[in-house]
């Protein structure tokens, strides 16, 4: 099937060759790099973990959004989505493909990296996030490949993909949680220790990965004869629209416990990210720029006649995305960081070639759903010549 | 070295070294029996809870900084010259942001603003080995929380869950220190520089304590000052550091957490 990737139209070469620049951009970043290490990028003692690791969050909370196109269809029988399961199954596959990138980028020792399954840590959250998210990314491989080739033949796919698929719905869960635990479970990071946190997780992939969907079904259609259907897209909005209702009942669940126990460990990430501490307010413009989005969002989300209205919905979508990125790819790491375990304020701001490092990585995970993308759409429009 | 666990082969490497002995002598060392024998020498090497008492009514800023001098020279830590890369073992810091949760605004003069002294914790419960996905970062059963910066891979999970900011990262390549920052660097030959990408931080002086030595620091504060430092197991009731603790008011750094610092500071 692989074949149908390379024989595209120009607009599809340029696209390519696109990504490809950038890839190389970013690969030509990444040698800088390895050479002077991660002093390059604008983390520090005190903010050890930045741009990488809240894209390889954000991007776990994609992957595991697939589950919310493959559960409807195969637990609820909702056949609607039968057309659109691959876009999905793919969508989590590309996603996952960059979590792993970003966070060999953020190794200060790649080289060791495989010391992770050498020398186990059985209590360490990285070692069973590892697991999860790999396992995670063949099921949806295998599943997917399978099944868009069982349909190609014309044939039901085999019973034991079926196996796959009934595994890969709790797995979905399961990497979203584990990626939530890898912050949760930490002494002393005020913001990040909280019970809901896998909960929150989960609620902000499942509107931004469909809204990521319900985007990228609707460039489908305009560059390609297969319509991923109005039904579908349609479903999906409404997906966004009560995972978004949750997860911003989910933050100010979390607005309430810090500022009614008035416990400043509790406030201070919170006061930091939406007004500053002590004169420093980096991110204030961003949290309120999230904030402003998420609003907007609600407010397309929620009312029927904008939801249903395609041009709108895909609107409401993108705000979604900016929203919940800024909060959850950015936001997040960083305030749970600030202040330090001093109490004092060090700020984090991303430098221009871990900026490209991380576009790189983007284009990287954007090639491999274009390729993956291009066999399904071919095979959709063969068997629908056919 | 298979079926030797990880803390024996350190033990081993530690006495072979502290004997000057090469690689072929110190198999030698293996001899059954022999080892233990000559273990039994160094009580030192005996403890099963190393801890320290810091005692802030002896401590002041000249002997803080012999300390920290005394530590970051015979550890070959550099000072990089840029708060945001700084690599740090033993450092000063405030008391209302060593111990925030303790502060209040009619603290007494005495300990406003007050310089105190800072390293690892070497805890009892480490939240730190608990997330290293590699075990570079372990507790071994003498209570030191080591660091194998050979095996570690630079995902700074431990400096994430280190509630102490203990821990350092070498952003860069620590050997490319600046010179004039960094005369005689490195400065002590016989302990190990490190590379680009691993994380670092205090091992409570394993290599000293190997050879019956009191840590770099401990012996530094006690030479100005004795008892100013006091080092020894906790876990034997006639130690140092357990007769400091049962004469004096102690307070540790955030306690609540259930990490269970080792190093107790006198007010």
């Amino acid at each position: 099937m692989l074949d149908k990737a390379i024989k595209g139209s120009p607009q599809y070469w340029s696209w390519v060759i696109f990504l490809l620049a950038l890839m190389g951009v970013g690969f030509g970043c990444y040698l800088y790099q390895w050479f002077e290490g991660l002093r390059i990028t604008g983390m520090s003692r005190d903010v050890s973990w930045g741009f990488y690791i809240g894209q390889l969050t954000y991007f776990v909370g994609v992957a595991a959004s697939g589950v919310m196109v493959v559960l409807p269809y195969y637990l609820h029988d909702y056949k609607a989505f039968g057309r659109i399961t691959i876009l999905g199954e793919f969508l989590a596959v590309a996603s996952i493909v960059m979590c792993g990138l970003f966070v060999m980028v953020d190794l200060g020792n790649l080289p060791r990296m495989l010391n992770i399954m050498i020398y186990p840590n059985p209590t360490s959250i990285l070692f069973w996030d590892m697991i999860v998210l790999n396992v995670y990314m063949l099921l949806n491989l295998v599943i997917g490949w399978n099944v868009l080739s069982a349909e190609r033949k014309g044939v039901g796919y085999q019973k034991w993909v079926k196996v796959l698929i009934y595994i890969s719905i709790p797995w979905a869960f399961s990497i979203h949680t584990v990626t939530a635990f890898l912050y949760a479970g930490l002494p002393g990071r005020h913001y990040w220790l909280t019970a809901i946190m896998a909960a929150r997780f989960l609620s902000s992939a499942f509107c931004s990965g469909p809204a990521l969907l319900i985007l990228l079904a609707l460039i489908v259609r305009r560059f390609t004869s297969f319509d991923p259907g109005k039904e579908q897209i349609r479903t999906l909005g409404g997906i966004v629209a009560y995972a978004m209702i949750i997860n911003v009942f989910f933050f100010l669940l979390e607005m309430f416990t810090a500022f009614y126990s008035q416990i400043p460990g509790h406030m201070h990430s919170i006061v930091y990210l939406f007004r500053g501490l002590d004169g420093y307010d980096r991110l204030v413009p961003w949290m309120w720029t999230a904030a402003f989005f998420a609003l907007v969002a609600l407010v397309l989300l929620i009312v029927p006649a904008t939801r249903r209205r395609q041009d709108i919905l895909a609107v409401a979508c993108a705000s979604v995305i900016i929203s919940t990125w800024i909060d959850k790819g950015f936001g997040l790491v960083i305030g749970g960081f600030v202040p330090n375990p001093f109490e004092r304020v060090f700020e984090y701001w991303p430098t221009v070639p871990e900026i490209f490092i991380s576009v790189g990585v983007w284009a990287t995970g954007f090639f491999i759903l274009t390729v993956l993308y291009k066999i399904v759409v071919s095979i959709k429009e063969e068997v629908a010549v056919s | 070295m298979m079926g030797m666990d990880r803390r024996k082969f350190l033990k081993i490497a530690g006495l072979s070294a502290m004997m000057g002995l090469g690689g072929k002598a110190a198999f030698e060392l293996l001899a059954p029996g022999e080892l233990e024998a000559s273990l039994k020498e160094l009580p030192l090497t005996e403890g099963k809870k190393w801890g320290m008492v810091v005692d802030m009514t002896k401590m002041n800023e000249a002997i803080m900084d012999r300390c920290i001098e005394a530590c970051h020279t015979l550890h070959n830590v550099p000072n990089l010259g840029n708060p945001k890369e700084e690599i740090k073992w033993i450092w000063k810091e405030t008391y209302e942001h060593t111990f925030p949760g303790q502060h209040h605004e009619y603290v007494s003069e005495e300990y406003h603003g007050r310089n105190f002294l800072l390293l690892c914790n070497h805890c009892t419960n480490p939240p730190c080995c608990r997330v290293c996905p590699t075990k570079a970062t372990w507790k071994r059963d003498d209570g030191v929380v080591m660091m194998d910066q050979h095996r570690c891979i630079g995902c700074r999970f431990c400096m994430a869950a280190c509630p102490y900011g203990v821990r350092s990262f070498n952003w860069g390549d620590p050997r490319k220190a600046p010179a004039a920052l960094n005369p005689g660097f490195p400065t002590n030959m016989d302990y190990p520089t490190r590379s680009k990408g691993v994380v670092e931080k205090c091992n409570f002086c394993a290599e000293r304590i190997a050879k019956g030595q009191l840590p770099a620091c401990v012996e530094a504060a006690n030479s100005v000052k004795p008892h100013t430092l006091v080092f020894g197991d906790l876990d034997d009731p006639t130690s140092e550091p357990r007769k400091s603790l049962r004469e004096h008011y102690t307070i540790r750094r955030k306690p609540e957490l259930g990490s269970g610092p080792n190093v107790y500071y006198i007010i």
